[in-house]
């Protein structure tokens, strides 16, 4: 069977209705990463043995349609624990790392009859947008193998966009689900806060990390939202909002007559790229004629997004980040004398120099006498970041931007220039901030270099439902994107 | 903002973490330029405003106070660089 032509929700169907076996599907997802992984380096991780026997287990005691993901094989974030299969963060402080419990989001697709398939690369500890920043090795664009697939799920991202798997799984603290996807020309869902759990989920920020859907159809992504998302009692700031059924839900909002969609004028400045301002404009046109109503709004504190975000993540990852001192579990440096020694030599060999300068910088700006300056008044900036977003739903939707300011560039173009690299989070980052939901869809290739463009619809808290009807509806006036170039032999 | 090469070896002792003298020099002109770039925040008037520290809006919710055991202590140690079977082993505390 080929794989590419599927989605998850198609192949549960052919599951179901016996056209194919479990195992059929899995031995030809296991085929697809064997041809397209050498050139693009998106997995950490294969899970071939356990995915082929569960997959046979499946095929003798099923198929159970009860199960809404019966069948289709997943990718997951090397960011998120699964039992007994390594889970390092890209990491060399986890490259031996066994988790002996499951993410509460790999639990539920396991419950839910999901295999996993493989563990995708990332940057360490989900710091960086590019996936340059994994210890281990940096993962190539599908779409060109001399560029980045943006980051940090830059693995689950282009492990999608090649049909590795039809669904992956990404997690999203400043960007990290949304630019990647739209440098991969695929769809990639962040939840609002707190409607994922985040047990299991190594954390990062976490005020900001939310785990979510990276898909290459919309539908898909509504449900594997409706799997992962609801209360757990292992996450405190997992919401008792009940979910409903996102592909059911939706529905109501793919008539675009009667939707107003903002466009914040501090994001649609001069400064973009011309492929993504030209591409933008055919989107705008399409969305009219769809009978949206298009309305200029304001979000005045964006340009403090950037700043904002960079305090308040970098003080929660100095402060999560403590935890590895080569105790309990992860690397321990081979010659310490004493303990203070042990600690300072595990964390100085086992943590790449991204993680070292966000925890620097975190330290220092929760350090005594720079708190209230830096920490304290980002944490104040951040509250009016979110009351220009409140403001702005009481006329309109949701909102529409770009999720980048650049298409995606290449490998080892910014790696050495850190801030320059942070600047280009200025899209992505306010929703985490504000806790709000947002999904990139590709919206087709640029002209001029042929990488997809990736657009970003926002929506006030816990309407992701609005996100995945106009989604899906866009998705079906669009022209599907070919075959990734760099894939083609 | 100035960060010294000093300042950045002092904090990074805090955060348990030992730098070379090349990349003490480095971070210590990138922690300046990115400080710097942090400083604009200073521009907006927050005098009146609450800092939000999590966008949660549900209050935080209680649990019964119930003894449970979810994993064996040989789940617990099992990914520990040192260990007897009972206890984490770290090298001595007072030399």
């Amino acid at each position: 069977m080929d794989v590419r032509k599927y989605s998850g929700i198609k192949i549960r169907d052919m599951i179901l209705s016996g056209e194919v076996k479990v195992e059929e599907v899995v031995n030809a997802y296991l085929k697809r990463i064997e041809e397209t992984e050498g050139k693009i380096d998106a997995l950490l991780y294969i899970n071939k043995h356990e995915a082929i026997e569960i997959a046979r287990d499946m095929d003798k005691n099923g198929p159970d349609p009860s199960k809404k993901l019966w069948g289709i094989p997943i990718v997951i974030k090397d960011v998120l624990t699964t039992k007994g299969i390594p889970s390092t963060c890209a990491s060399k402080m986890l490259e031996n790392f066994i988790p002996f419990y499951d993410a509460e989001v790999v639990r539920r697709i396991k419950e839910q009859g999901g295999i996993i398939i493989a563990k995708s690369n990332m940057d360490e500890f989900a710091m960086g947008s590019s996936t340059e920043n994994s210890a281990f090795k940096p993962t190539k664009n599908p779409w060109d193998l001399d560029r980045v697939p943006g980051g940090s799920s830059g693995g689950s991202a282009a492990s999608t966009a090649a049909s590795q798997s039809p669904i992956s799984i990404g997690t999203d603290t400043g960007g990290s689900i949304r630019q990647p996807a739209a440098f991969c020309g695929v769809i990639g869902l962040k939840p609002t806060y707190g409607r994922v759990s985040r047990f299991g989920l190594i954390a990062y920020g976490s005020s900001l990390d939310q785990a979510g859907p990276i898909t290459r159809t919309v539908k898909d992504a509504a449900l594997m939202l409706s799997v992962i998302a609801g209360k757990d009692k292992k996450d405190s700031t997992s919401s008792p909002n009940p979910v409903p059924d996102y592909l059911q839900e939706m529905e109501k909002y793919k008539d675009l007559k009667s939707i107003k969609i903002g466009l914040p004028k501090e994001y649609w400045q001069e400064g973009l790229d011309p492929d993504i301002q030209k591409k933008s404009e055919e989107f705008f046109r399409l969305l009219k004629e769809l009978g949206a109503e298009l309305i200029e709004i304001s979000l005045p504190h964006t340009k403090y997004a950037v700043a904002t975000y960079y305090i308040i993540v970098m003080a929660e990852a100095s402060s999560n980040l403590a935890r590895y001192d080569g105790v309990r579990y992860g690397y321990r440096t081979k010659d310490a004398e004493e303990l203070i020694d042990m600690y300072v030599k595990t964390r100085s060999e086992g943590f790449g120099f991204e993680v070292q300068r966000r925890i620097i910088l975190g330290t220092y700006v929760l350090s005594a006498g720079y708190y209230d300056a830096y920490y304290k008044k980002a944490a104040q900036v951040r509250r009016l970041i979110r009351q220009d977003f409140l403001d702005a739903f009481s006329n309109c939707d949701v909102i529409l931007t770009p999720v980048s300011p650049t298409l995606p560039f290449k490998l080892k173009e910014k790696i050495h220039d850190p801030l320059t690299m942070y600047l280009a989070d200025i899209f992505t980052t306010p929703l985490n901030l504000s806790g709000l939901p947002g999904i990139s869809i590709p919206v087709g290739l640029g002209d001029n270099l042929k990488l997809p463009v990736g657009l970003q619809f926002i929506a006030p808290p816990f309407r992701e439902d609005i996100l995945l009807g106009i989604a899906d509806r866009v998705e079906g006036e669009l022209d599907p994107l070919p075959e990734p170039f760099g894939l083609k032999s | 903002m100035k960060i010294s090469k000093e300042q950045v070896k002092n904090i990074a002792y805090l955060a348990r973490l030992h730098l070379d003298n090349d990349r003490v020099e480095l971070f210590s002109r990138q922690l300046s330029q990115i400080l710097d770039y942090m400083e604009q925040l200073s521009e907006v008037d927050t005098s009146n405003v609450k800092p939000m520290y999590s966008p949660v809006e549900h209050p935080t919710p209680y649990r019964e106070d119930e003894a449970y055991s979810e994993f064996t202590r040989e789940d617990v140690l099992k990914n520990a660089p040192e260990e007897d079977g009972e206890h984490f082993i770290v090298p001595k505390v007072v030399s």
